[in-house]
């Protein structure tokens, strides 16, 4: 136990400024209750001169989506020497951007959904009839669409038709200038966490994710009471440790540190298809990775001061 | 490693199964989470509608509050009447006269702040299922009040003048005809919030005879009337008719929202309800608040204090206006409010101004969408733009950061060949506000 004093960064101007809020919070809790002296900080222009004069605390960033998960803000930490908790500012980037790390994921020998990865300004210098149509007939239907940098499903549609893909593209690009297309895979949908306090990354138990209403999207995942969780999740022992295995070797393909969390699908064959991985998961009140902590008789806050020792001991390095 | 623990099966919500079945819809929604990055200064949030009180000359009130707690703290700061305290419902009724209202203090009901009163009047009046007509588009706060009592609210179309009496009349017999039980109409006459609109006089009348000849209680509800820029106030419908309104009012934008404090002015029956509603909710209406206000009126010039505000708000309308004529492209068309807090805009055919928040949020400027002020879906093309707390020169750059985020989302439409014929549902309750 420690009683250093850490400095938990939430908010941001992203979309996803709510829950990194809430996200912030409950890991502010989690360390006072382990400890540590805790101050809460937002991302303001004052933040770098606020870092230096709490003497350059180690930073636990909680910020999801936007600059706080691109790797901006981590580039930003690396520069003015602040130690921090989580993986890098080039991995974070990597990780961040859907069109970057699913395809590093299957080049690493994972399964992966088939995806096409559009820029807006294609549609535009290619005409959208014809890529919308060249798009049906490669995935097929049903299909996702996804803004390539964004989470907690903002943006995300399922089509079914030709007809409703371009209005889904047209949401997804309201949220950034790249999309994402990807075929469609039925299953369990499942998260797995991935934490590494030194001696190498370990996966936590899968996290099973049944939302009332048939769709993970934004209201299923922080409205409580909205979607039923069983953790560990209900699979054979053998497909639990190919999940395992999965996020694992995801957060080793993208380079990732400390901690991650993979989204996946567990397929009708029993095989796990990676979906994405993030490196701020979510520490909310109905968020997976505390749920799986749980049931791996861990303690956020033990956890997470574990992970504070590694970033002080590491230092400023990139 | 070790998995040895039982397996959780959660809803991560215990309660979930105990929760009343009217909090059924009470959920999570990302586009109000998107508000919460609205409240970050980077961001020109044409959305809230906070009033803005720098003007008030807080160190008066200040020295007058001291000297309140001084002289009658005891008294202030005890509990009180349920139906709030004699003095501050005779100024209330000296506030009323302004807009025409012959109202007697036993017949006014203090609230915490109107919001209060019509969640007063609703639980008075509705049973789940019981039918509340309302102006299309309406506040978004009353939809969510007769929402929580499980009200119907069936939309009443209403174009520059204010709610259509034809369509009240059709309303009324249709909903009767369907063997559905109707309680009230809820009106806001003076700058309708989201529209801006004035309800004109003439329609005023028209609305409480046909109410009156229906018999169908009129809620009217007043929070902007004294903020009209252009032109005096134009007398409220309860002045016309005393038996058949129940009048709210409010001080939030007059003098300050932070006390909390409004009234219902109700029929003698009525108000006995209230006020015993009160007393079950609160046992009685903030005290201290009430005598702060109290003393502010009988201390200050509050009328001029009103007139400072008109002038800024006037000064910030103006502004939003010309933004608008400047930056919004072909094909949007807006309200001209001649008073109150907004201005309602109706984009291009074809746009969803819910489903371009994030672009607008992401180019640092935020707006109310305007599915939020219909109980029935509609208002996808509409969007709701406050005037009332940015500067003019914070409001002129947040029109041009809008104007770029509807380009850029006309450019996408068009790009992908996105169906821009009207939605066919915007015109069977009216599309709000004519604005043509």
């Amino acid at each position: 136990m420690s009683s250093d004093l850490v400095v938990v960064l939430a908010g941001g101007l992203s979309h996803e400024r709510e829950v990194s809020l809430r996200s912030g919070r409950r890991a502010a809790q989690a360390l006072r209750d382990v400890g540590h002296e805790v101050v809460e900080l937002d991302v303001s222009s004052s933040l770098l001169g606020r870092l230096e004069e709490l003497g350059k605390p180690v930073v636990v960033p909680m910020l999801h989506g936007g600059a706080g998960e691109d790797g901006a803000l981590r580039q930003a930490l690396e520069l003015a020497e602040v130690p921090f908790v989580g993986s890098g500012s080039k991995s974070a980037r990597v990780a961040f951007d859907k069109a970057i790390a699913t395809p590093r994921v299957a080049s690493a020998g994972w399964a992966t959904p088939a995806q096409v990865a559009l820029p807006d300004d294609m549609f535009r210098e290619l005409g959208a009839p014809a890529l919308v149509a060249a798009l049906a007939k490669h995935l097929g239907f049903p299909m996702m669409v996804k803004p390539a940098r964004s989470g907690s499903a903002l943006g995300c549609a399922k089509v079914e038709r030709i007809e409703d893909l371009p209005s889904a593209m047209v949401q997804a690009y309201a949220y950034g200038g790249v999309a994402v297309v990807e075929r469609f895979v039925t299953g369990i949908e499942v998260a797995v966490p991935v934490i590494d306090t030194g001696s190498g990354p370990m996966a936590l138990p899968a996290v099973e994710i049944r939302p009332d209403s048939g769709v993970y999207d934004y209201t299923a995942r922080y409205t409580a009471g909205a979607t039923r969780f069983l953790a560990p999740a209900e699979l054979s022992d053998d497909v639990a440790e190919r999940c395992a295995q999965l996020a694992i070797g995801a957060h080793q393909a993208l380079g990732l540190r400390d901690l991650s969390r993979t989204d996946l699908i567990v397929d009708a064959d029993g095989t796990p298809v990676f979906l994405e991985a993030n490196v701020a998961p979510g520490m909310t009140e109905t968020s997976t990775m505390p749920l799986s902590m749980e049931a791996a008789g861990m303690d956020l806050g033990h956890v997470l001061s574990s992970l504070i020792a590694l970033a002080r001991l590491r230092g400023a390095e990139a | 490693m070790s998995l040895e623990q039982p397996r959780r099966d959660t809803r991560l919500d215990r309660y979930v199964e105990t929760y009343a079945e009217r909090t059924h819809g009470l959920r999570v929604s990302a586009v109000r989470a998107l508000f919460s990055v609205a409240n970050r200064p980077e961001v020109v949030s044409l959305a809230g509608g906070m009033p803005n009180i720098s003007d008030l000359p807080l160190d008066i009130i200040g020295s007058k509050i001291g000297e309140l707690i001084a002289t009658r703290g005891t008294q202030a700061m005890q509990y009180g009447s349920g139906q709030g305290e004699e003095v501050i419902r005779e100024q209330i009724c000296e506030v009323m006269s302004l807009e025409g209202i012959n109202g007697h203090p036993d017949d006014v009901t203090i609230t915490t702040g109107s919001q209060q009163a019509l969640d007063l009047v609703t639980r008075t009046f509705i049973d789940p299922g019981d039918v509340v007509l309302a102006e299309a588009p309406s506040y978004v706060g009353a939809l969510g009040t007769f929402q929580a009592y499980q009200a119907q609210v069936v939309h009443v179309a209403m174009d520059d003048d204010g709610m259509l009496p034809e369509a009240l009349t059709a309303a009324i017999r249709t909903v009767r005809s369907q063997g559905r039980r109707l309680k009230f109409l809820y009106t806001i006459p003076n700058f309708n919030n989201p529209s801006g609109v004035l309800t004109s006089l003439e329609r005023r009348h028209e609305i409480a005879l046909i109410c009156r000849e229906e018999n169908v209680l009129i809620v009217e509800d007043n929070p902007y009337g004294l903020l009209s820029l252009d032109a005096d106030p134009i007398p409220a419908i309860r002045s016309f008719d005393a038996e058949n309104v129940v009048y709210l009012g409010s001080f939030s934008k007059t003098f300050a929202p932070g006390f909390r404090v409004g009234w219902a002015l109700a029929p003698h029956a009525v108000r006995e309800k209230l006020v015993m509603a009160q007393e079950s909710a609160t046992l009685c209406p903030p005290v201290f608040s009430q005598f702060v206000i109290s003393t502010y009126l009988s201390n200050w010039d509050w009328k001029a204090q009103i007139t400072v505000f008109k002038d800024m708000y006037r000064a910030r309308r103006d502004a939003l206006l010309d933004g608008l004529t400047a930056h919004m492209p072909a094909g949007t068309t807006w309200t001209h409010p001649k008073g109150g807090f907004f201005v309602w805009v109706t984009l291009p055919e074809g746009l969803d101004s819910q489903a371009l928040l994030p672009r607008a949020v992401t180019n640092r400027v935020a707006y109310v969408p305007g599915t939020a002020f219909y109980a029935d879906g509609l208002g996808s093309r509409n969007m709701r733009l406050s005037y009332c707390f940015p500067t003019p020169e914070r409001i002129l750059e947040g029109t041009r950061r809008l104007g770029e985020v509807l380009d850029a989302e006309l450019e996408i439409h068009t790009m992908f060949g996105i169906d821009s014929t009207p939605h066919p549902h915007d015109f069977a309750s009216g599309p709000g506000p004519d604005v043509s």
